[in-house]
């Protein structure tokens, strides 16, 4: 074709035709590339992998090193060596004081004046008292523990915490994302123009699969990054190798828990784009949905990791994609738990999904204000 | 050819289309008119697959159009509009896979076109960085770019300056000339009649007026004559059956109440002077258009 009679289609035309999945492909592929140009969006999730590479580094950083202590006499010392600290000899009460003020050491352990100590020394330390050197000099009672976990209550509470914030935050970027590109095809009117190429139910496919892999791959990364931050800071009292493998087997299942809690939301975050026709009127109908974000973060918090609040969210398809790995990284599901409450979740998501196709289809191409969901249900294209 | 069978459409309790029936013929130009409301886009979508018809029929090449027949159709919406952060040249050859083209020939047909229609060097600049004009253009080449079997186009005039008029125009005469069928709608109609080789005219959802734009000129001629002599055209209004619809000087316009009587008019013309004009008045589209929606 040359350029000035390049209007004539060369002989006969050759059929071209596109299939559906061809379709879905092609939106989805868009959706992605997009995204991925979209400057604010790699900013974001550079910050979010950094908060996790943090989060999973730094403790073993600031909890490492010794404690440095200034000793007095030979039974401090003794002490103080015992509770593995690194230790500083002073030849009087007052030096020991002034090192402790100065910031050189962190405590300092002097003959006890008060008879109260049993290995007769006394901890001195500027603001508060050394609670890893008071615990280390104490006498610990024997303890029996009925039912050992081998998990830090600290850690009880962060886990299921970085769960619930990782779903809640990646659901709710993606699935913002999907409700504002279907809302920018409307308002834009480039929609009538897909919707004459392309079946309705490719396009929404497009979209869905689209985000999915996007927020798929996000959840990916973070988890790699986790394990790999966990990793090189090494087993160390707070991560033990116990809880490792906890956190991994729990991070092995949230993936497909989030692959199919993600797509049970997907179609109806699509459904709040179409009953819209302005960017800013989204708020307002993806309200409820934002709330079924919001159920399983709030609830697992408020559960505190255990207890028949979060075996019943475990089950319920909206919650189970945090719930149920929480449950099993503390360790009281049976075997067969996990794949019930999945095949819910991936039941229910089919249904929402079709529900969503249908309200899709009625919405879409009504450009003007905004649509009602009983509208929505009963128009036909 | 695209034929339209008895295509009713209702919103609600509005009925906007009325058993609708025309057809486009292969490498016709055809102009759609009516007024706003009159149901033109409506009928559109239902050709394009966008809505579908309460009752009748929409066929293609004598068959009933199916998705990927419809892949093959090229459409300009009434309502305008593209992504207005993707780049142009890009957003053309994704709407061209879209339509089935793979991604060579995509690319091939979108820089092709954006030669065509003076947008190349627009090509790696985002959509909403360009003039209305140019935004136009690149609607036009999104429903040109996979060399389309049938055209529809809404309004495919609106917004454009007098030299874009004339580029797609000559865009839209050339995909005609390769016995592409186009039917085009536009509130234009000095545009319409200019372009088309056929027309129709809907007015209330129902096609009042469908056929070839010549021979429906001359189906609503009325046997008016243009007449300029010398003199004063004065005498007109002493001829017996003749309506005198207009005397300015020596020009005037009469009626005559039946076809034979030209020659006679003539005569009696000539007998009174010189005549310098003496022509058949043809009625304009506009005016075909206010007869036939009234």
């Amino acid at each position: 074709m040359s350029a000035p009679t390049l209007m004539k289609p060369t002989a006969p035309a050759q059929p071209a035709t596109l299939s559906s999945a061809g379709a879905v492909k092609l939106v989805a592929a868009r959706e992605v590339k997009v995204r991925l140009r979209d400057k604010s969006f790699i900013f974001s999730s550079i910050f979010l992998l950094l908060i996790v590479a943090a989060a999973t580094i730094l403790p073993s950083l600031f909890g490492g090193g010794a404690t440095t202590v200034a000793a007095l006499g030979p039974q401090a010392q003794q002490a103080a060596v015992a509770a593995g600290a690194e230790v500083t000899s002073v030849d009087s009460v007052e030096a020991a004081q002034a090192l402790v003020r100065s910031g050189d050491v962190e405590a300092a352990l002097v003959p006890d004046t008060t008879g109260a100590s049993p290995l007769g020394v006394q901890i001195v330390a500027l603001e508060e008292a050394p609670s890893d050197l008071v615990s280390a000099m104490s006498v610990a009672s024997p303890v029996q523990l009925l039912a050992p976990t081998g998990i830090d209550p600290a850690l009880a509470f962060l886990v299921p915490f970085a769960f619930a914030m990782v779903f809640f935050m990646t659901t709710l970027t993606f699935g913002l994302s999907i409700a504002q590109s279907v809302v920018e095809e409307k308002q834009t009117r480039v929609v009538e123009l897909l919707v004459a190429s392309i079946p309705i139910r490719a396009l929404l496919a497009g979209k869905v699969l689209g985000n999915t892999v996007l927020a798929m791959g996000q959840i990916v990364l973070l988890a790699v990054v986790a394990l790999l931050g966990l990793q090189v800071s090494g087993a160390s009292e707070l991560f033990t190798a116990e809880v490792m493998t906890k956190i991994g087997t729990a991070l092995a299942w949230f993936i497909p828990f989030f692959l199919a809690g993600f797509l049970l939301l997907a179609g109806l975050w699509a459904v709040a784009g179409a009953l819209v026709s302005r960017q800013e009127d989204l708020g307002s109908s993806t309200m409820p949905i934002q709330f079924l974000v919001m159920l399983p973060f709030f609830g697992v918090i408020y559960s505190g990791g255990s207890g028949i609040f979060l075996t019943v969210l475990s089950y319920l398809p909206f919650g189970a994609p945090v719930a149920m790995p929480v449950r099993m990284f503390n360790g009281d599901t049976a075997v067969w738990e996990p794949l019930v409450a999945l095949a819910l979740v991936i039941a229910t998501a089919i249904g929402c999904i079709l529900l969503a196709s249908r309200l899709y289809q009625g919405s879409l191409l009504r450009t003007n204000g905004r649509t009602s969901i009983k509208q929505a249900w009963s128009t036909r294209s | 050819m695209l034929e339209i069978n008895s295509v009713s459409r209702r919103f609600g309790d509005r009925l906007v289309l009325d058993e609708v029936s025309f057809t486009v013929g292969p490498g016709r130009m055809t102009g759609f008119v009516g007024a706003n409301g009159a149901g033109k886009t409506t009928a559109m979508r239902i050709i394009l697959g966008v809505l579908a018809a309460d009752s009748g029929s929409v066929v293609w090449r004598g068959q009933p159009i199916s998705q990927s027949v419809r892949q093959r159709f090229g459409y300009m919406p009434e309502e305008r509009g593209l992504y207005p952060k993707m780049k142009v040249a890009e957003h053309i050859v994704y709407l061209g896979r879209l339509h089935g083209l793979d991604a060579g020939r995509a690319k091939k047909n979108t820089a092709a076109l954006l030669e065509e229609l003076n947008l190349a060097e627009r090509a790696n600049d985002t959509l909403e960085s360009l003039s209305l004009g140019n935004q136009q253009r690149a609607q036009i080449a999104a429903a040109l770019v996979h060399d389309p079997e049938l055209l529809i186009l809404d309004e495919p005039f609106s917004g454009l300056d007098p030299m874009a008029v004339d580029v797609v125009v000559s865009t839209l005469r050339d995909r005609a000339a390769t016995g592409v069928p186009v039917l085009f709608s536009s509130h234009q109609l000095d545009v319409v009649e200019r372009l088309c080789d056929d027309v129709v005219i809907i007015a209330d959802g129902q096609i009042r007026v469908a056929g070839e734009r010549e021979a429906l000129r001359q189906q609503h001629s009325r046997y008016q004559f243009k007449i300029t002599v010398d003199a004063d055209a004065g005498w007109v209004r002493d001829l017996p059956q003749v309506k005198v619809l207009d005397v300015d000087g020596p020009h005037a316009v009469v009626e005559l109440l039946s076809p034979d009587q030209d020659q006679w008019l003539l005569q009696q013309a000539l007998s009174r002077g010189p005549v310098r004009q003496f022509d058949p008045v043809i009625p304009k589209l506009a005016q075909i258009f206010r007869e036939v929606v009234r």
